[in-house]
This record gives C-alpha cells, structure tokens and sequence, in this order.
C-alpha cells in the first residue's frame, strides 16, 4: 500500500499537524518508503497467532476507590495542575472560543 | 591521586562512606567538568546547586552516623525525558520548553531517595526518538570519542540516550538514567564505551517518564562497569501502584549477587543476527565474546530466533502507533507551546502548535503510527504487527530453554558520523536491528564494551537474559568486563 | 407489537429506535485517577495530574468502577466476560485533555443482555416487551466546555474528566417514542436498585445518544441519525418523534438520511445537525498499552452476584404475591428504590410494633403510605425523599391506629402535624389528648345529642333513609373530636335508631 499526497494531507489533519505543500511532497517519498519496509511482515504466517497483549506476563491491578489516596494521583490541586498552561484563566484552561 | 571523577558508582558511594573524601567535594569535581564541557551539548539545563544539596545531605547524614543509601553522595545526570519537580523538562522538544512539572517520576524519586544528587537534566533524542541524538530540539550531542585517524569529525553518541552516554563516557557523571524503547539504552552505551541495562518490562515505574511508546519504554541505568549499572538499576528499580504495568517484585540484591563464574551456564549464540555483510570488526568482537564467556566457564549453544528479520519492522508500526497517540496531548491546551495565529479557532491551535512544536522525526513516526491505526489499515499494520511480536517473544523462550542468556552484538557498527544517516530514516533505524528484538520481548539486556574497533571506536556485546533475569545478565557482562579489560576513554578535547 | 406510525405522504413509517445511554457510575474517585467526582466542586479543584494527561502520568483502574459495571450487567442478565480490554479512542477536542478517551471497542467488560418493559399497566400480560442489550463498556467521562465567561476565549474544566462512564448499547428493538421512554424509565429504575449509577438525569449523571431511523414497515432498516446527549426522558421521546417526522419528510422530499451526528434543541422541540464537529473522524482504536487486560476472577465475580439486591421485577412480584398488594400499590412502590426501601422499613418496623409478620400487616401500610401520606407530600408540594415523617414514625402512627388507640380519623388529624412539626405520632397524641375513647356513657351521651339536633333526619331514616346512617355517625366523631370508637358509636347508634 502506499500513500499519495491527498492521503498523506489526510492523516497530517487526522494528527493535527499543519504541513505545508512543500513538506507533503516531501513527506510521500519518506512514508512510502517506510511503508514498503514494514510491508515485508505480511510474509510472516501468522495463522493461529494471537496478537500480543502484555509482553511480561502480568494481571491488571485494580485499585481501591479512594479519594486522593495519593497526593500524586489525587486531586485538589488546582494550582499545580493550571501551574504551566499557557492561558489559566480563573481556575480555567483557555482555549479559542469554541462554536458548538 | 586519581581524580573524583574517574571514579564510578561503587567508588564514590564507598569513599564517602569511609570517609576518604566528601560528597561535597565530588559533587564540586563533577559540578567543574559538567561546566567546562557545554562543546559536548550533553545537559540541556544543568542543576549545581541540587547535585551540591544532596551532598551536603549525605554528609551531613554521615556525619550523624546515619545511613547514606544505596546512591550515598553519588552526583548523576537524568535524561530529560523524566519528570523532575521545579525543573525544566522537555523531552528535547520545543513543545515542552519551559514546561516544570508539578511532580517527580517514580524513578528520579527513588534515586534521591538513595542519596543520589542530580547534575542536570540530560540531552536525548526529541520524544527519544531517534538513534543519534539528532532529533534534539536543543541540538546535537556531540560524542566525546573520535575517529583514530586524526580526523575532527563529530560523532553521534547513539540515541536515544545520548547526554546520557556523553555525560558518563566524558567524565561529566559517573551514571545516568537512559531509557530504552528499541535500544536507547544500549546502542549509545556501546557507542560511547560504556555500560547500560535496560531490566525486564515492568521493573522499573514508568511513572513520570514522558511517554514514548508504552509497551515498550523501560528505564535503566547507564555507567562505565557492571557493578556500577548493578547498583543504580537497584535503586530505580521497584513496584509502584501508580504504575499498572509495574511488576510487583521485590527487587533483587543485584550488586551483592554479582559473579563472573557463569560455570554450567549456557549462552545462546543466535544463527539469524549473524548476517550477509556484517561489519568485521564487529563480527570479530562477537566472536572473542563468545571465547570469553566459555573462559568464564559456560557451555555456548547455537540459537535460533527465526523471527529476528521482522522486528524492526514490527518496532516501527508498533512504537509509532503508540507514539502516536501517546503524543496526542500536546495540544497547547494544558502546558507546553501554544501557537495561536490570528484569528485561529481551536483546531487551527492544535495543528499550528504541534507542527511548531514537534521536529521532524517526531512528526514522521506520529504520520505513520496514524495511518498505521487508521480505518481499513489497522488489521493489516498493526495487528499483524503485534502477531509478529507474539511470534519474536516465543522465539526467545524457546531460545531460552536451551539456553540462560542470549549474547550478540549490540550495534551492527561503531559510532557513524553526526549527520551520516540522518536523511536517510530507513539507514538510521536499521542501527537498532540487534537492539529492538529484545525489547519487543520485554526482556532484560545490556551492552558492554568489548573493545575498539579499527578505528579506534569502541564496540560493545550485548546479553539478554529471561525475563526477571538481571542477574544473569549482570554475571554475563561482568564476565566480558573482565576479560575485556576495557579502559580506553575519549582522549579529552572539548 | 407497537402500531406508532409517522403517517406521511407516501403512507405510513415504522420507527426503529436504538439508545447508547451513557449513565455516570456510582464511585467516591475517578476510573483511573484519586481525584473526587462530586457533582458541583469549584472547577479544576477535582482533577489529578493525571486527568489533566501531564507527561507521564498513568491510568490504573478503578475495581469499583469495574464491580459496579459487572454488578449492572448481571441485573440486566447480561453475558459478563471474565476477559475484556480497554482501548483507546482517537480525536482531538479541548475537553479530552489526553487526546483520545480510554474506553472499550473490542472486548468489552459485559455483552448481550435484556430488559424487559411494560407499554400499559393495565394489561402488562399482553403489553410487555423485551429489549435487547447489545453490550455495556466502561469509560472515562469528558471534561467541560464553558462559552460565556469571556467574550473571545472558552473555559475548560477538567473536574468531569476521567470520571466513569458505563455506555450501555440497546439493540435496535424500539419502535416508538413510548417505547424508547419505557425502555430509559426502566433502565434508569435498575441503575438506582444496582447502586450503579444515581440516574440524576439533570446532573448529567445518565444521558442518552438516541439513533433513529424510519422504514416502511416490513423493510429493511434505513440510515440512521444519532442525536447527542439527551438528557430527560421526556426529551428522548420528543427527539424520536421530531426525528422520525424529520427523516419521513425528508425522504418524501426526495431527500436521503445522512449517517450523521445531531443535536436536541428543546426549545425549538427539533434536531439539528452537528456535522461541523465530525469532519473525517477516524477514531483510531487500538489497546490502551498502558493497561493490561481486565481479567476477572471467580471470586470477583460472586461477590458482584451476591451483591446484587433484590431487583423491581421480582420485588414487585412478591409485593403482589408474598405480600398481598394490590398490582397498583406494588407497582407504585417499586417504581423508585428509595420508595421500596421506605416502605419495606415501614412494614418492618409496623410488623415488630404489632408482633406480627409482615404479610399480616404489609396491606395496610401500603394502603396508608399510597393514599395518605403520598397525598398529604403532594399536598405540601414535597416527597419521600424529603419527608419529615421517617417509617419508624409511620410505624408507630400505624400501630396507634391498629391498637384501637386513635382512630382513623384522629390519625389524618395526627399525620398534618407530624408533618409540620417533625413530631412523633404517639406525642403527638398525647399533647393533643386524641385518645381513642371506648367510654360508653360518653359515646352515648353524644349520640343522644346528634339525634336531638337532627330529628327531622332521625325520622326519614326511620321512613327508610338509610344511607344517613353514616351521617350521624360522621356527626358523631365530629362533636368527640375524631376520638369515639368507631364500632362502638356505630353499635350506639343502631342501637338508639332502633
């Protein structure tokens, strides 16, 4: 499979990354180089394989619900969370006005 | 006397400990040659005053006569790709410039807390993305070692813990903290002559380390011998809850278990990393390795691992596809670059910012991760992908019932050039083709120097162990160690 | 089952309605963070560095979260897979501060299940319908957009985010707004029996995507639009029938339905398109890599079953069976679980007061709990949940009555005040001396007096009149102040009137 220049737009606007014409051109040859590469794993017969899901054996833990258990994981930190936002506006994180 | 900083891990720790000399003092020595090598571009913010505050800590707790821990009075660098409370860390990214998080990794927390001080916060790869430490938002690092011929050419100091290797190979600290992914451990550790481990998945918390891809991203400690790496990693290491991939393991004593007697061992010699057209050099080093650990007193058993041609392909859709969405939230909302051209609504923002704040090899592997995962693609990139990892962890216990530890280079070359491969991505990321099997598999693995190769560059051997195995893989590399004899270092010129 | 048609120009449409209610679970901290998700804190003052996806941070699961999603699929009889996953959702938006939503695509926590409604309580044998659950999966919640603090910028608020969400997927088995209504009051109705989720529907805590599409009836299903976030039952009922007149006109127009998302507009009662907001979604899902998968063990497993309470169906069987109710009282009781749980103390606490068993005494309670004391609520303009009258208090106003202490009239009188002043019954009584009397001299001295002040009455009744028998004997109660006996100034009466 290897992709085109409209796709190439497509997946930067699904990565939201803005690229320029001149990037995309050269973003195609790249992509599609890698792509070639990576296509040589559909030689690998894989029939009957699962695919894998934890690489070292290992259970999901599950945690007790407890509030702020951790001041680590918990909340009630207003200014800690805000502390490096670009735009904190009264205990908010601004963004551009959005249009619903 | 020999200087402070030629001292390692073990050295330090003990003298201050004895009494032989302060933490204080170290710290100073390190603190000196961190300031005189800023030609090398190893830290991008360097901490003084915090390596000078936990040495005064540890001399004044020995001088209570208490406990100095296992980093007693032992200044290190810390990639910049873990968290570090009131101080800057930007995954070598213009995207997290400025960014001082509110909170301490897991790992960085653990090493203070063994009386470990830290020098600064390391250079890397943007997003330890990369094999040469080129990505870098705030430039290149420059390897301390060159070319036998006379030459001045910069050389990479592997990635993508690059400061890290820099830092330890040229004196700067006598450890760091590396990540590994697909051999940004190793690979650098290699280039630059020194020793690194990367423990099994899970060992250490990734908590507070800024993602790359989850699946595969584990800390290690990087030094110039094995008892050094022995002692760090003890300290890093260790169960978190905040961690849900963390093993809940006591951590072995991997220092006091250290032996270089590997009788009734058997090493593993894989036949499919011996490939067409390998460099000779390299080829040769593998070999004397192999002569070394059965002088060690292990049995070598040939190996298959029949997979091995398809891991790094398998790395490249699986790391990326992760990546991808792992860098999602860089958005200019919450902290980081914001780019906000006039009149730009919301997803103009994200777009303007991320194309501002992430390079271009960042940008590349979140493009292929994305169309990785997209619609109608998934099943046939990734699934597979991760069918074939499936396949490459069964290779290795299968391997492993032959054998205890794996041994094979840890490189396909010596250190190349700054800017040799980087136009050519597909060159750059076949550097890592011994590296990233290991890694898919979540195993234990660690390089260490085996030598110099023709050009006087150092070459390192790589072990893989079991998975919870380090001490295995320790015992095997301190075996080499001291055949090796390894003690060539970077003539200084910076 | 269902005859609602949309009767258009071509002739007439069948509805077919699925909901993805997405309802809020009952747990004191996030599915993967520490964080509080009370409703209502200042904003931003609820959100851990996690929530806010600082670099770094993990997700460890919530087991509250996961028992409160097993405990619901197990009350909708639903298959619980002992081995599910979480996956990642991909998009872009300033409420999703990691960049995609942890949820579950591929294998969810609980699979097909079912729930039966009633369309008409008159005739629930021949009226009751099952709809099917086509799954039920566990994800983080959103943050909060704000729009109107600040002319050129919006507020987010991360308080919401990671707070757990159970979506619960119907089969598209509904035909009509009564039916889609019928189907979200009852789901709402088992939530709060399973202690899952608090079914505040006007806090956001259960809100519903309403997939509507119409055919001719013995057709194939047609495209179907999803309209967003509706949040009342009645809303989802208009949006099925605003929707569905949409689509018929539409069509008839010579128009095609496009497989869109769409918005409620309560105001205007109509539906609008959202299709700015999902330019080329493509979502992306794929195993959230920094969780394992969510594998649950026997003994989880029967503890969540052993755990589960007696659930409306079955509770309502036996308040019409074991415990003699009639079908209107049980259903009424049953309808809320905090109703059941209030009557059930009421029925203990009347049945200990009397030594008997709680068949013996269950009709009565429910009797007074439906007619009297709903109605006196009602009046007041408030209701159980703010009673002032507790059922240990009703208990004892109940055994008041049934010991012969106070009448049933005296109890109205008693109930009023226990109501306005938070009093209990028998202190009332006293206060106020409404003691039942059985004083014979009294009784009868009063009589006396009624029949002297009505003889003319007294005399029609003897020509025949009889139903002015219950006259004399209200006359009666009223000039003793509700405190007479009432069999004994019946007997009185008779005996007097000859």
């Amino acid at each position: 499979m290897s992709v085109d220049t409209a796709t190439v737009a497509k997946i930067a606007a699904l990565a939201r990354i803005k690229v320029s014409e001149a990037e995309l051109a050269a973003m195609v040859p790249e992509l599609n180089g890698i792509l070639a590469w990576v296509e040589q794993l559909g030689e690998v017969d894989v029939s009957g394989v699962e695919p894998m899901t934890a690489v070292i054996e290992n259970h999901l833990r599950l945690r007790a619900d407890v509030i702020d258990p951790d001041p680590l994981t918990g909340g009630g930190k207003r200014d800690a969370v805000l502390a490096n936002a670009p735009a904190a506006m009264d205990g908010f994180y601004g963004v551009p006005k959005v249009i619903e | 006397m020999t200087s402070l900083t030629d001292l390692g891990v073990a050295a330090i720790r003990d003298g201050v400990a004895a009494g032989t000399f302060t933490a204080v003092e170290v710290a100073e020595a390190f603190n000196a040659n961190v300031a005189a090598a800023s030609a090398l571009n190893a830290f991008i913010v360097t901490t003084p005053e915090l390596a000078l505050g936990a040495a005064k800590a540890t001399d004044t707790r020995r001088a209570k006569g208490e406990a100095l821990g296992l980093m007693g009075g032992v200044p290190i660098g810390m990639k910049d790709l873990f968290a570090t409370k009131g101080v800057q860390t930007t995954a070598a990214s213009h995207m997290l410039e400025g960014f001082v998080p509110e909170y301490e990794s897991t790992v960085s927390q653990k090493l203070w807390d063994a009386g470990a001080g830290m020098l600064g916060k390391l250079n890397l790869d943007q997003f330890a993305m990369g094999s040469s430490n080129e990505t870098s938002y705030f430039g290149n690092v420059i390897s301390p070692w060159r070319r036998g011929d006379g030459g001045n050419a910069a050389l990479a100091p592997g990635g993508s813990s690059g400061g890290s290797s820099t830092a330890v190979s040229a004196r700067l600290a006598p450890a760091a903290t590396g990540t590994d992914t697909g051999g940004s451990i190793r690979q650098p550790a290699a280039f630059t002559g020194i020793s690194g481990i990367k423990p099994t998945y899970g060992r250490c918390s990734r908590w507070g380390i800024v993602a790359f891809a989850s699946s595969l991203d584990q800390a290690g400690s990087m030094a110039r011998d094995v008892r050094d790496c022995a002692i760090m990693l003890e300290a890093m290491a260790g169960f978190d809850p905040k961690d849900a991939t963390s093993l809940d393991l006591a951590v072995p004593q991997w220092e006091a278990g250290l032996s270089g007697d590997l009788t009734g061992k058997k090493v593993g010699v894989p036949t499919e990393y011996r490939m067409d057209g390998m460099d000779p050099d390299v080829a040769a080093s593998w070999d004397q390795g192999i002569a070394w650990l059965r002088d060690a007193g292990a049995e070598i058993v040939e190996i298959s691992l029949p997979h091995t041609k398809y891991a790094l392909p398998a790395y490249y859709i699986i790391a990326p596809a992760e990546a991808s969405s792992n860098l999602a939230r860089y958005d200019g909302v919450r902290y980081g670059l914001r780019e906000l051209p006039d009149g730009a609504g919301l997803q103009d923002m994200y777009a303007a910012t991320r194309a501002a704040g992430f390079g271009a090899e960042v940008k590349r592997r979140i493009m292929i991760g994305t169309y990785v995962l997209s619609a109608g693609f998934y099943d046939a990139y990734y699934t597979q992908a991760q069918k074939v990892r499936t396949l490459i962890s069964r290779d290795f216990a299968q391997a492993f019932a032959l054998c205890d530890v794996i041994l094979a280079p840890t490189a396909p070359t010596a250190a190349f050039g700054l800017g040799e491969k980087s136009d050519d991505p597909l060159a750059m990321y076949l550097n890592d083709v011994f590296a990233v099997p290991a890694s898919l598999a979540g195993l234990p693995a660690m390089s260490v120097p085996a030598g110099l190769n023709r050009e006087g560059l150092p070459l390192g051997l790589q072990i893989i162990g079991r998975p919870f195995d380090e001490q295995g893989v320790l015992n095997a590399g301190l075996a080499i160690e001291q055949r090796a004899g390894f003690a060539a270092r970077p003539e200084k010129w910076w | 089952m269902s005859d609602y048609r949309v009767h258009g120009a071509t002739g007439e449409w069948e509805v077919v309605i699925g909901l993805e209610v997405h309802a809020q679970v009952t747990s004191q901290s996030k599915l993967f963070s520490g964080a509080a998700t009370a409703f209502g804190a200042e904003p931003n003052s609820q959100v851990s560095l996690v929530d806010a996806a600082m670099p770094g941070m993990l997700p460890v699961p919530n087991r509250e979260c996961i028992r409160q999603a097993v405990r619901t699929g197990m009350a909708l009889n639903a298959q619980i897979n002992p081995w599910s996953r979480f996956d990642r959702k991909n998009y872009f938006y300033a409420d999703l501060p990691q960049g995609y939503q942890i949820s579950q695509l591929y294998f969810p926590i609980v699979g097909e299940g079912e729930i039966d409604v009633v369309l008409d309580e008159k005739s629930p044998e021949t009226s009751t319908k099952t709809i099917g659950i086509e799954r039920i999966h566990v994800e983080q919640d959103a943050g909060k957009l704000m729009h109107d603090q600040h002319p050129t910028m919006s507020y987010v608020d991360l308080n919401r985010s990671g707070v757990a969400l159970m979506e619960i997927v119907s089969r598209p088995d509904m035909r009509s707004p009564a039916e889609a209504g019928a189907y979200l009051t009852k789901l709402r109705q088992i939530l709060r029996y399973v202690g899952s989720c608090d079914g505040n529907m006007d806090q956001g805590s259960m809100r519903a995507d309403v997939n509507v599409s119409v055919r001719k009836p013995g057709d194939e299903f047609g495209t179907r639009t999803e309209t967003k976030n509706v949040n009342s039952v009645r809303f989802v009922m208009a949006v099925v029938e605003a929707e569905a007149r949409r689509q018929v006109d539409v069509i008839e127009d010579g128009g095609r339905i496009v497989q869109e998302t769409r918005l409620y507009d309560p105001d205007r009662n109509e539906t609008r398109s959202m299709r700015s907001k999902e330019d080329a979604h493509d979502y992306r899902y794929f195993p959230d890599p920094d969780l394992l998968p969510l594998e649950l063990d026997q003994a989880f497993l029967d503890e969540c079953e052993a755990s589960l309470p007696e659930l409306p169906d079955a509770k309502r069987a036996r308040y019409e069976g074991a415990l003699g109710l009639s079908a209107y009282n049980a259903r009424v009781l049953t309808s809320d679980v905090e109703t059941a749980r209030w009557f059930e103390r009421l029925v203990t606490a009347t049945a200990a007061n009397a030594g008997k068993g709680e068949a013996e005494v269950a009709k009565q309670a429910s009797n007074w709990l439906t007619s009297e004391l709903f109605g006196a609520l009602n009046k007041l303009g408030t209701d159980l949940a703010s009673s002032p009258v507790t059922p240990d208090n009703g208990a004892e106003l109940l055994g008041l009555v049934a010991s012969g202490t106070i009448s049933g009239s005296a109890a109205k009188l008693v109930l009023e005040k226990m109501l306005a002043s938070g009093d209990r019954a028998a202190a009332i009584v006293e206060r106020e001396g409404l003691t039942q009397t059985s004083d014979t001299g009294a009784i009868e001295a009063a009589v006396d007096a009624v029949l002297a002040a009505n003889a003319d009455k007294v005399q029609q009744y003897k020509d025949g009149k009889e139903a002015l028998f219950g006259f004399f004997v209200g006359q009666t109660m009223k000039a003793m102040q509700g405190k007479g006996n009432p069999g004994l100034v019946n007997e009185v009466i008779k005996a007097k009137l000859g």
